[in-house]
């Protein structure tokens, strides 16, 4: 695992279609590249993608209203589980995969993110980080399965399924022998830098094999 | 919108079987006006029994086109920004040649001397049309049930020739179930003793036997619940059960209805040879696998089907999405609810409606960028 861009200083992370993950997303993905976003919604990013960064994009989500959206969008989005869906693809079809906010909500995401890297070149990987402050604070004063801004869910409704760190993400790419090429904390709009596993509400990864 | 019908002929065309038909009629209607850059053209494909009728009122009937509620100003196939063109499929029976057309060297109707077609000589028919109007590559080629076999046959056919391919409601190649309901309608024209070995043209054509399989058309274009919705057990005009066979219920009004009403607008020669051209139709043509045939696409493709359509159910869409995916081709996908069956791609049409504007939409800018 080597780090091969640090985090930059600047403290604030502008928005990209109202989410900050979002904005680091479009700066990441080089231009006329070929992207797919698994979970894409309503194909929002990868139009902005497709816009202003000419790529190749295409989604896969599992909601039928979603996908009408993002067709209607002329995002080339089809519908389907993205734990399943990748399975078809040839190896190393597209540069970069796209998984914000849902490696939390999957079934098997350490079968997932291997797919991800079948696929993809590279995979770009945002979550929330259950390591985060609030989160700890939320578990030990109240004893209960840990309720805040972040995981805003009962535990019985929650789509949250693999709860996982910072920490957690990073030990795994090391023992999946990935290279983590950038890394970017997150707390509201505020890049952090120090103690990411306590303070960073979101994370952004750059990885590869 | 009035719109009349044209027609183009050519001089010879030959057959995937090698048979060479001379003095071939197509017969077509366009809506819109093609751009200088003539990369503006739609060529939208009609299911079994359509025609070249596909939008408007006609000037002949007075009636509106099959697809109406997809094709105009402002509508999917919004024909303030595109040219659109219906052709009547070979083999047919509604201005194209097909059994019933006199047989240049006879003088008399082909009747059962006319060879058998395929769904790919349809579409290598519709290439010469729109090459004669000088159209190199359509912007996109769509259309549902055996419309959506030419969509997907364009594609493959001329890779180069078509920079998007929508398929509705249509499959790769016809399964048991797909070809035995299409054998049922065949066997009732030809058990007609009116059907006369096919020699009935000036005579009285098989009307009983086509409207029998034209009933069982209908059946399989329905869904058990749109047709519990629309007949349920409702009686015909009548208080009381019959006791008699002369048709108790609305359903069975019904069927007679659209089974008569079909004899007068379709060839049962014809209804013969295009059904056997749906059946004969698969897009792997011998290949081990369906996504070798897609190596050389380059079109995106926009594949749509619908929950209650068992006649063509979403799993053989899902099939060509998944062979696509295997290519790396560009495919967006969409199973739409609605209750209608089969026959949702023509009524069922306002989220179908969104999906196409936008991935048209799309390819345009692409394909104009």
């Amino acid at each position: 695992m080597s780090a091969t861009h640090e985090p930059r200083r600047g403290p604030f992370v502008r928005e990209l279609l109202g989410r900050s993950d979002y904005a680091i997303i479009g700066d990441i993905v080089e231009p006329g590249t070929r992207v797919l976003d698994l979970g894409c919604g309503e194909g929002e990013l990868l139009q902005w993608l497709a816009e202003n960064k000419n790529v190749d994009a295409r989604g896969i989500e599992i909601a039928a209203a979603k996908v009408r959206g993002a067709i209607s969008r002329g995002v080339s989005a089809y519908q389907g589980d993205i734990e399943d869906g990748l399975e078809d693809y040839p190896d190393q079809a597209f540069d970069y995969i796209i998984l914000s906010q849902t490696l939390q909500e999957t079934r098997r995401p350490l079968k997932l993110l291997r797919e991800m890297l079948r696929v993809g070149r590279r995979a770009i990987v945002a979550f929330p980080n259950f390591g985060h402050w609030s989160v700890r604070a939320s578990m030990l004063l109240s004893g209960g399965a840990p309720r805040n801004k972040l995981f805003p869910h009962d535990w019985y409704d929650s789509p949250n399924i693999h709860f996982l760190t910072v920490h957690d993400f990073e030990s795994l790419a090391l023992k999946e022998d990935l290279t983590i090429e950038k890394r970017y904390f997150l707390a509201g709009h505020r890049r952090v830098a120090l103690f990411p596993n306590l303070t960073a509400e979101v994370a952004v990864f750059l990885v590869r094999r | 919108m009035v719109i009349h019908s044209s027609s183009v002929r050519l001089d010879s065309f030959t057959l995937e079987s090698g048979a060479t038909l001379t003095a071939v009629d197509v017969a077509y209607q366009t809506y819109g006006v093609l751009n200088g850059a003539r990369s503006n053209a739609i060529l939208i494909l009609h299911a079994f029994s359509g025609d070249a009728h596909a939008a408007g009122i006609s000037e002949e009937t007075g009636k509106p086109g099959w697809w109406d509620n997809m094709i105009g100003p402002g509508k999917a196939f919004n024909t303030d920004l595109y040219y659109v063109i219906c052709t009547n499929v070979l083999g047919g029976c509604r201005g194209t040649t097909g059994p019933s057309s006199l047989d240049p060297a006879t003088g008399k109707p082909y009747a059962m001397s006319f060879p058998v077609i395929t769904i790919r000589d349809m579409v290598r028919l519709q290439k010469r049309v729109t090459d004669s109007f000088g159209i190199e590559r359509l912007l996109a080629a769509a259309g549902g049930s055996m419309g959506g076999m030419q969509a997907l046959e364009w594609a493959v056919s001329f890779p180069q020739g078509v920079a998007a391919a929508i398929p509705i409601a249509t499959t790769a190649r016809h399964t048991a179930q797909q070809i035995a309901f299409n054998e049922v309608g065949r066997q009732a024209v030809l058990a007609d003793p009116d059907w006369n070995n096919g020699d009935y043209y000036g005579g009285t054509p098989p009307a009983r036997g086509l409207a029998v399989a034209r009933m069982v058309g209908h059946i399989t274009y329905m869904s058990d619940e749109s047709m519990r919705e629309k007949f349920g057990r409702k009686l015909r005009s009548r208080e009381k059960k019959g006791y008699d066979f002369s048709g108790d219920f609305e359903v069975e009004n019904y069927l007679r209805y659209r089974g008569s009403e079909f004899v007068n607008r379709f060839d049962a020669n014809s209804y013969l040879y295009i059904t056997k051209a749906m059946d004969l139709f698969d897009l792997s043509n011998g290949s081990l696998t369906l996504a070798s045939v897609f190596e050389k696409v380059t079109a995106r493709f926009l594949v749509i089907s619908f929950t209650s359509d068992w006649l063509y159910p979403s799993y053989q869409s899902q099939e060509i999405v998944r062979a696509l995916r295997g290519r790396n081709c560009d495919v967006a996908y969409c199973e739409l609810p609605s209750n209608h069956g089969h026959d949702a791609f023509l009524v069922d049409v306002a989220e179908q409606s969104d999906l196409v504007r936008g991935f048209l939409a799309s390819t345009f800018s692409r394909e104009t960028r």
